[in-house]
């Protein structure tokens, strides 16, 4: 009679990739790149200049200050309030002649849509924690998204979201995202 | 009676185990796909600030990272006045040789992309919550003055704000 040759003993290979499994997890990173996108404007000397050129009515100042605390338009404001002012400034919903002027344009797949001209007018001092500063574009891109939202629930039916690139570029150009970053002051060097 | 059968106990059958390595190892395969190995060594301190309005960047392989934070390690370079440090690849830079680092960074991480993907390349700032500013700021200036313009404000992802 032929002796059944002894099998191997399989049973350590599952330490060994639960070893494996593991080490895989202590040293990869499941997050995956996320956050906040933005684009620098293009490197000029004289953009201070463009700014003033504006109508007062058409930006909104947005100020944090070296204590965290944001303004807008002279005015001491919670962080929470901020979407909502953004909102009402960018919407115009009363066209009222201290909010910013609209401008009829021809946009493709939306016809003729009243742009909103408003900028943002975004300043931080030195101190500013950048904790801070992110809530602060957060809010604003907050706003932003929120209008977009509304504007293409109105338009197309769907959110945001849900709607495909030319639908989506149409309402970019009906809700465009200015933000004009103006140089930050110092408040430790006024003093 | 009363006596037990020699040679016909009967064993209870073990469990084959044999499979078990190839779970495992599906699981192992599985993590090695969704997961990313961490490219360079953290020598700062970086906590990302938390955002709701947060979008995922498309491609990893188009994003080159700018840490900005608390130095880890006491021999690590910092910007005056000796708080924060700014991490480019895997070392930290020098105060006075900022302007040239960040230049030569921005040069070296468009070299090793295509063609192509040169326009589409974006700089993400990862800076801890507590940094200030400043630093900031300085680091846009720069990238600005490179004519890298795309940027990305890394965060981790909060479901619903809630203020007040």
């Amino acid at each position: 009679m032929a002796r059944k040759p002894p099998g191997i003993n399989t049973g350590s290979m599952a330490d060994i990739s639960f070893l494996l499994l593991t080490f895989f997890l202590l040293t990869s990173s499941i997050s995956t790149e996320q956050g906040i996108p933005r684009r620098l404007p293009p490197p000029k000397k004289d953009t201070e200049k463009t700014i003033v050129d504006i109508n007062k009515r058409n930006v909104l100042n947005v100020m944090v200050n070296f204590n965290d605390a944001v303004w807008v338009n002279g005015q001491e404001i919670l962080l929470a309030q901020l979407k909502d002012k953004a909102v009402e400034f960018l919407e115009n919903p009363t066209n009222s002649s201290s909010l910013p002027e609209k401008e009829i344009t021809q946009i493709e797949n939306m016809g003729e849509y009243p742009v909103s001209k408003g900028v943002i007018s975004l300043t931080n001092d030195q101190s500013t924690t950048y904790n801070m500063y992110v809530q602060v574009q957060n809010e604003l891109e907050k706003a932003v998204n929120e209008l977009r939202d509304k504007v293409s629930l109105n338009y197309f039916g769907k959110k945001f979201d849900n709607l495909d690139t030319a639908s989506r570029r149409a309402i970019q150009k009906a809700i465009p995202m200015n933000i004009s970053e103006a140089p930050p002051i110092d408040y430790s060097k006024t003093e | 009676m009363g006596r037990f059968k020699k040679g016909e106990k009967k064993d209870v059958p073990e469990i084959n185990t044999g499979s078990m390595s190839d779970i495992i190892f599906m699981f192992l395969f599985f993590f090695m796909v969704i997961t990313n190995m961490r490219e360079s060594t953290l020598k700062v301190h970086f906590k990302p600030p938390l955002a709701s309005e947060v979008q995922k960047l498309e491609k990893k392989s188009l994003v080159a990272n700018i840490y900005i934070g608390a130095p880890l390690g006491k021999n690590e370079n910092t910007l005056p006045p000796g708080k924060v440090s700014v991490q480019l690849n895997d070392q930290t830079i020098k105060a006075e040789d900022l302007v040239e680092d960040v230049k030569d960074f921005i040069g070296t991480e468009r070299e090793s992309r295509s063609e192509a993907d040169k326009a589409k390349l974006t700089f993400s700032l990862k800076v801890d919550k507590n940094v200030q500013m400043r630093y900031v700021n300085t680091i846009k200036q720069e990238l600005r003055n490179n004519n890298a313009l795309k940027i990305n404000y890394a965060t981790g992802k909060k479901s619903d704000m809630k203020l007040k």
